[in-house]
């Protein structure tokens, strides 16, 4: 049964010579923005105290145990959010987009508001709803059960409780690709396995996981990767924990007196990991290439649930309601209480929080404008680097553009928090002087997303067969044309689904962000970082509830946009 | 305060605590002519429009002092940049690292970092006129670029509804005790200038074996020492190892069942700070904003609505809070912090775990 269809290596065709410059020129900025911080890393790592030449940070790193065991213990972080976000997202990926579940569009929706919400935010709304004597979940179940004051269901001041927050914020990721490689598989090839005599479960098995198997991990892979470079979540839940992870470690060797050298070091173990895993998908995925937009496919398989509707919506009902409804909850009960030890009653309920953030905290209006700003600008150009880095690697235009794929990749090896070092030697300096400007934060969220970006438009474009181009440019069309005509079209709600993954990247982004931002270049995640730093939960939750509504409407407005948004079915 | 030796210091502990309450000890004029709120100031200052400032106080207090200032010289915005003293460290010297001048008047609850910007050049000379003639000598800059706007105590504290006053520690030792285990709440020194000063303070009264028992006690470990009495408060844990008595009286003071401890040991002191950056993009109303902060009204705002402790000799204290001269104070001298500090951060991680 042939389920994957090997792709012949391109064939050669005329190229147009306008393609080359725009390679040349492609390869230039992406170099600028991937090699020039990599290099300044690479110096300060190798500089010892008094700026000479000096492996010092590397005898330290392997020494010093307060820097080996963070280390260890962000590696088993992440592994356990990949393996949770995998479970959390993938049956919920199956039940959308393969079963007549009702409610199905408003699941979307939701774990979009998952997506949309920061991780620091989340971690927050647990500790209000888990943290193990004031949190709300705890004192609930003390009142219902009868427990004593100082017992707890649950302690989110843990390890556990840190995977199962990051997992919140990353399945999603998960979520996307599988449900987008399942609507993806026509239904002739699972028809095929029916019509030859295997009952549901065997298609299911042997069918429909091989093909989206490369989505699960590839989901997987970019949640381990999220949790391993991750700052605000564990920053918020492990250092109260009494632990840190390698990005908070890194972090507190900025504190007075920084050791600038030691924290470039300590990021080069995360880089050896990242390349492990990304050559370990290679491995697992082999060399085949899944094409599963043909010329020729019908319309997915919708299966018919009948009496497990129920205990399906119950799970589905179970993720979300942990993932997104709670968490919220606690926000809005935050943002509008009195007394946060008090019980929600008429009398505890004020608007105070509301009148502080949008009146009196003078940072507000402008880290809402900032936040904005970068983010329209930072998705739109990310979008348009990665589609054009997309489209050169996945079609082999120019000789040599694999190196275009490596150096869009390269980043996801740099934790945000060492990119923003690597940022702020590279552009604190002429002669490019953007620190304190937005300049270096556009570059930095440029920079963070441009691998998420490229690897979600390089998967769309191996996803479409380039025998649908071939025909076109058989009848006569020129490249541009059936770039314009046949591409784009297939691609467009991959471009959207890019723009709003980078969009909502740059809002989530705490770990660069808080070593780039200046008076004037604050974003609202500095901002609740800052004060949750000072416990000013009311003023979190307002902001957090703020944030929210602004970037789920852009999101919206994006997937609605009359250019934009028509949902491009393959023909 | 910073130029004296430890020992003078303690010596003077008594006398620190006799000043604020009784606001004895006029100061020596010895400084540069001290900036008056004159007409021209104030137009030259609402011409610039904005006075950038930089601060490790309570963001609420901060705002309201930002609003009080507007309200009296309308047209020149407070922009407030309120971060942990350890943050906005970081990032002056990343600013001033870059040749970034955005930063206007500064103030912090660590005064090691003054020493630094005094060394470095950056703050410029001049205190209010009533720093020069009520402040107490130790409590200002003999150079003239940074004299003490805020005093604060780290204390202890209790959730009064979870612990009963009887039941409460008393001393830091008491911390110790099985019972507690699980139960406290504290601020990081590596993070927080005030607790790394109180830890500086608390290690020479009791040695750092008293840390290094605490860290066995499992502790909620926060960062800002703002941030354990807002804890306390939620009930997130019924007793704070440290954190800002300030922040204690405006819980209280808003209902919240929070009470301040004075330990049998004693409580460290912790001066803030505030100066003028030479290279203050808008310079008069630098000089404007300073020159307020110092007034009276302004000291009396932070005392009443941030319930931080003023040396304004006519500063009114509430009679709700226990005055300063009953409480066993502990000083810590800055210089002596600067050389520790390091050793304390990795003392610190190896007990705490962060």
């Amino acid at each position: 049964m042939a389920l994957v269809i090997e792709v012949l290596p391109a064939r050669r065709s005329q190229r147009p010579d306008f393609f080359k410059p725009v390679a040349v020129f492609l390869v230039v900025v992406l170099a600028i923005l991937v090699v020039l911080p990599l290099f300044w890393l690479a110096v300060t790592s190798l500089t010892g105290k008094n700026g000479e030449l000096s492996f010092e940070n590397f005898t330290a790193l392997f020494t010093d145990p307060t820097l080996r065991k963070p280390f260890v213990l962000a590696v088993s972080m992440s592994a356990g959010v990949g393996i949770l976000s995998c479970l959390l997202a993938t049956p919920l990926a199956w039940l959308v987009a393969r079963t007549d579940l009702p409610g199905r569009t408003l699941v979307r929706a939701l774990v979009t508001a998952s997506f949309v919400t920061p991780p620091f935010l989340g971690a927050i709304a647990w500790e209000i709803l888990a943290a193990p004597n004031s949190g709300l979940i705890n004192e609930f179940c003390r009142f219902l059960f009868g427990l004593d004051p100082y017992d707890a269901v649950v302690d989110i001041y843990t390890m556990e409780g840190l995977i199962f927050v990051i997992s919140c914020y990353t399945f999603p990721y998960v979520f996307t690709l599988v449900a987008n490689a399942l609507d993806r598989i026509p239904a002739d090839l699972e028809e095929a396995s029916a019509i030859l005599g295997a009952g549901t479960f065997t298609t299911l098995r042997r069918v429909t996981i091989p093909l989206v198997l490369p989505a699960m991990l590839a989901g997987s892979l970019i949640a381990v990767l999220q949790a391993l470079t991750m700052f605000g979540a564990p920053a918020i839940l492990a250092l109260p924990a009494g632990f840190h992870v390698i990005t908070t470690k890194i972090w507190s060797l900025f504190q007075y007196p920084p050791r600038l050298g030691l924290a470039a070091a300590a990021a080069l173990p995360l880089l050896a990991v990242t390349v492990i895993l990304l050559r370990a998908q290679r491995w697992i995925l082999g060399r085949r290439t899944y094409t599963v937009i043909g010329g020729k496919s019908g319309e997915p398989r919708i299966m018919k649930l009948g009496a497990w509707r129920w205990p399906a919506l119950g799970f589905v009902g179970f993720i979300l309601g942990l993932t997104v409804i709670l968490p919220y909850a606690a926000l809005l009960r935050t943002a509008l209480s009195r007394h946060l030890s008090e019980p929600f009653v008429w009398s505890n309920i004020t608007l105070h929080n509301f009148h502080f953030v949008l009146f009196e905290l003078s940072a507000t209006k402008l880290a809402l404008q900032n936040t904005l700003v970068l983010g329209f600008s930072a998705a739109t150009i990310c979008t348009a680097l990665a589609l054009a880095t997309a489209y050169f690697v996945s079609r082999r235009a120019v000789p040599g553009s694999k190196i275009l794929g490596l150096l869009a990749t390269a980043p996801v090896a740099i934790p945000g928090i060492v990119l923003g070092v690597a940022l702020f030697l590279s552009y604190g300096r002429p002669p490019f002087m953007f620190y304190g400007t937005l300049w270096i934060l556009l570059i930095g969220f440029v920079t963070i997303e441009l691998p998420g970006g490229y690897q979600q438009l390089s998967a769309a474009m191996q996803g479409i067969d380039a025998g649908l181009e071939e025909a076109g440019r058989i009848l006569g069309a020129t490249r541009l044309t059936v770039l314009r005509q046949i591409t784009a079209p297939l691609l467009r709600t991959s471009i959207i689904a890019a723009w709003c993954f980078v969009f909502i990247g740059t809002i989530r982004e705490l770990s660069a962000t808080i070593l780039l931002t200046t008076a004037n270049t604050k974003l609202v995640s500095v901002i609740i970082y800052d004060l949750n730093e000072s416990g000013d939960l009311g003023a979190i939750s307002v902001l957090g509830i703020v944030l929210m509504a602004i970037s789920f409407a852009v999101v919206l407005i994006a997937n609605r946009l009359p250019l934009l948004g028509r949902r491009a079915t393959p023909q | 305060m910073s130029h004296l030796s430890r020992r003078e210091i303690i010596g003077h502990g008594s006398v620190v605590g006799a000043t604020l309450l009784l606001g004895g000890g006029a100061g020596v004029a010895q400084t540069a002519a001290p900036p008056v709120a004159t007409p021209e100031l104030v137009e030259a200052a609402r011409r610039e429009g904005t006075v950038v400032f930089y601060t490790s106080t309570d963001v609420q207090v901060a705002e309201a002092l930002a609003s009080a200032f507007q309200t009296k010289y309308p047209g020149v915005k407070v922009q407030v940049e309120r971060s942990g003293a350890e943050r906005v460290f970081q990032r002056i010297s990343q600013e001033y690292g870059s040749n970034i001048h955005a930063a206007d008047v500064i103030e912090t609850s660590d005064a090691v970092n003054f020493l630094l910007f005094k060394r470095q050049g950056w703050l410029a000379a001049g205190l209010p006129g009533d720093v020069v003639k009520l402040w107490p000598a130790h409590a200002r800059d003999p150079d003239g670029q940074f004299a003490v706007f805020r005093a604060h105590l780290s204390v202890m504290g209790y959730n009064t509804k979870l612990v009963k006053k009887d039941d409460a520690p008393k001393s830091l030792v008491d911390l110790l005790q099985p019972k507690w285990r699980g139960r406290i709440v504290k601020a990081h020194p590596g993070y927080s200038g005030t607790i790394m000063t109180a830890t500086y303070a608390i290690a020479q009264a009791l040695g750092w074996d008293y840390f290094e028992k605490l860290g066995k006690q499992r502790v909620l470990q926060v960062q800002s020492s703002t941030e354990p009495p807002k804890k306390l408060a939620q009930g997130e844990r019924p007793i704070m190892a440290d954190g800002n008595e300030y922040n204690i009286f405006s819980l209280m003071e808003a209902g919240e069942p929070v009470a301040p401890i004075y330990a049998s040991e004693g409580t460290p002191l912790v001066p803030g700070n505030a100066a003028i950056f030479k290279e203050a993009p808008h310079k008069n109303a630098a000089l404007l904003f300073y020159d307020f902060i110092f007034s009276l009204p302004a000291q009396q705002l932070i005392c009443d609505v941030g319930g931080l402790r003023s040396f304004h000799p006519e500063v009114k204290e509430k009679s709700t809070r226990t005055p300063l001269k009953d409480i066993k104070l502990l000083l810590a001298d800055p210089v002596a912090i600067e050389k520790e500090a390091e050793s304390i951060k990795q003392k610190y991680e190896a007990d705490f775990g962060t």
